[in-house]
């Protein structure tokens, strides 16, 4: 990510450390994760130490220190899912992507995460497939739908 | 100044507005717990056996006293069977962090904690953040700090800080109360092999 626009977010926030998430929200929504540079070059700008910048990049899971691939793929694994077969959706989303929760192929294709509820539950099993919601899927059709992005 | 006046234990206490409850206690030679707390420290509130019974205007709750202001005409008691519980709960849950450490043995005591309790999940890390708060209040350095969260929560340094801040300084290994030594391993753990920041998440709570 060029440092160019990494200024022109801080800026835009008058380097104010007080805007710490929202800068570090915007950097990762335009780069798609957190390059090692841009936060130390926030943390330079801002007076924030980066002890401080670690702990909340690595709190929220919105944060990615490493990069994330093109499609985003959140299989719902709460509680009304997993009754309701989460876990052999999980199982057919790594199968197709070859992907396992939690990582990014190296292609920088899929990016599989398992998330706790996402406050549709009556919809469940539920994937949320870049931002789009599938619901009372099964691992046939969740299958069908990730292998058209391959 | 006002003086704020309260009853602890049954005493009559009179405080200065914005002195905590675990200070008023003192102040009168009552004791209460602590185990995230430092003289030269923000207190925190990290530990929670601090936690005491308040009441006022007829309503009772639980509060932490090394941070809770006094209040005028607050009742608090520091020690009561409900209190005992809570305390002993979260000695058995920090020792099953680690089990050996000293000031949780000894509490453990008082308490009727049994360190067994629990499985052992020997982390040697209570997350009391004295080290952490140590090297950010005191030294200034940053090069400690938290990351990750909930149960994978766990210390890190800075290697490119620790590198050149550390060596001279260790004066966090001290604070630990869990052992001396747990932030000296992390700190080697730095320097030697800079772990990378991972991503993974819990499979069960996501
Ligand atoms: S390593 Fe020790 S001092 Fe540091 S947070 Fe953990 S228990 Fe507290
Ligand atoms: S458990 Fe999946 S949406 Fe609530
Ligand atoms: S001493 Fe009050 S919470 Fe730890």
């Amino acid at each position: 990510m060029d440092s160019g626009k990494i200024d022109q977010i801080i800026n835009k926030h008058n380097a104010d450390a007080g805007s710490l998430i929202q800068i570090l929200l915007e950097i990762q929504n335009e780069n798609n994760w957190l390059p090692k540079e841009a936060l130390t070059r926030v943390s330079e700008t801002l007076a924030v130490p980066m002890s401080r910048i670690r702990h909340i990049t690595t709190f929220y899971k919105t944060f990615s220190l490493v990069p994330r691939g093109r499609h985003e793929v959140h299989v719902c694994t709460g509680t009304a899912c997993h009754v309701r077969g989460a876990e052999r959706v999980l199982e057919a989303v790594e199968g197709v992507t070859g992907v396992n929760a939690g990582e990014t192929d190296p292609d920088l294709n899929f990016s599989v995460e398992t998330v706790g509820c996402i406050g549709c539950c009556a919809l469940g099993p539920v994937v949320v497939v870049d931002g789009e919601y599938h619901g009372n899927i099964l691992p046939a059709e969740i299958t069908k739908v990730l292998q058209d992005k391959k | 100044m006002s003086e704020i006046l309260l009853q602890i234990d049954g005493k009559e206490v009179a405080a200065e507005e914005g002195t905590t409850i675990l200070v008023a206690a003192q102040s009168v030679g009552v004791s209460i717990p602590t185990l995230c707390l430092h003289e030269k420290l923000e207190p925190y509130g990290g530990c929670r056996v601090c936690s005491v019974e308040v009441e006022s205007r007829g309503r009772s709750s639980v509060v932490a006293a090394c941070l809770y202001p006094v209040e005028k005409d607050l009742v608090v008691t520091t020690r009561t069977e409900k209190l005992d519980r809570i305390r002993k709960s979260l000695l058995e849950m920090m020792l099953a962090h680690a089990p050996d450490s000293e000031p949780l043995l000894e509490l453990a005591e008082e308490y009727g904690a049994d360190k067994d309790r629990f499985e052992k999940e020997a982390s040697f890390c209570i997350h009391c953040g004295l080290c952490v708060r140590y090297c950010t209040e005191v030294k200034k350095a940053n090069a400690l700090g938290f990351i990750n969260r909930g149960a994978k929560k766990e210390i890190s340094f800075i290697p490119e800080i620790a590198s050149k801040e550390c060596w001279d300084c260790k004066e966090c290994f001290e604070l630990c109360p869990t052992s001396a030594l747990q932030a000296a391993f992390v700190l080697i753990e730095a320097l030697t092999a800079p772990p990378q920041p991972t991503t993974k998440s819990c499979h069960s709570c996501g």
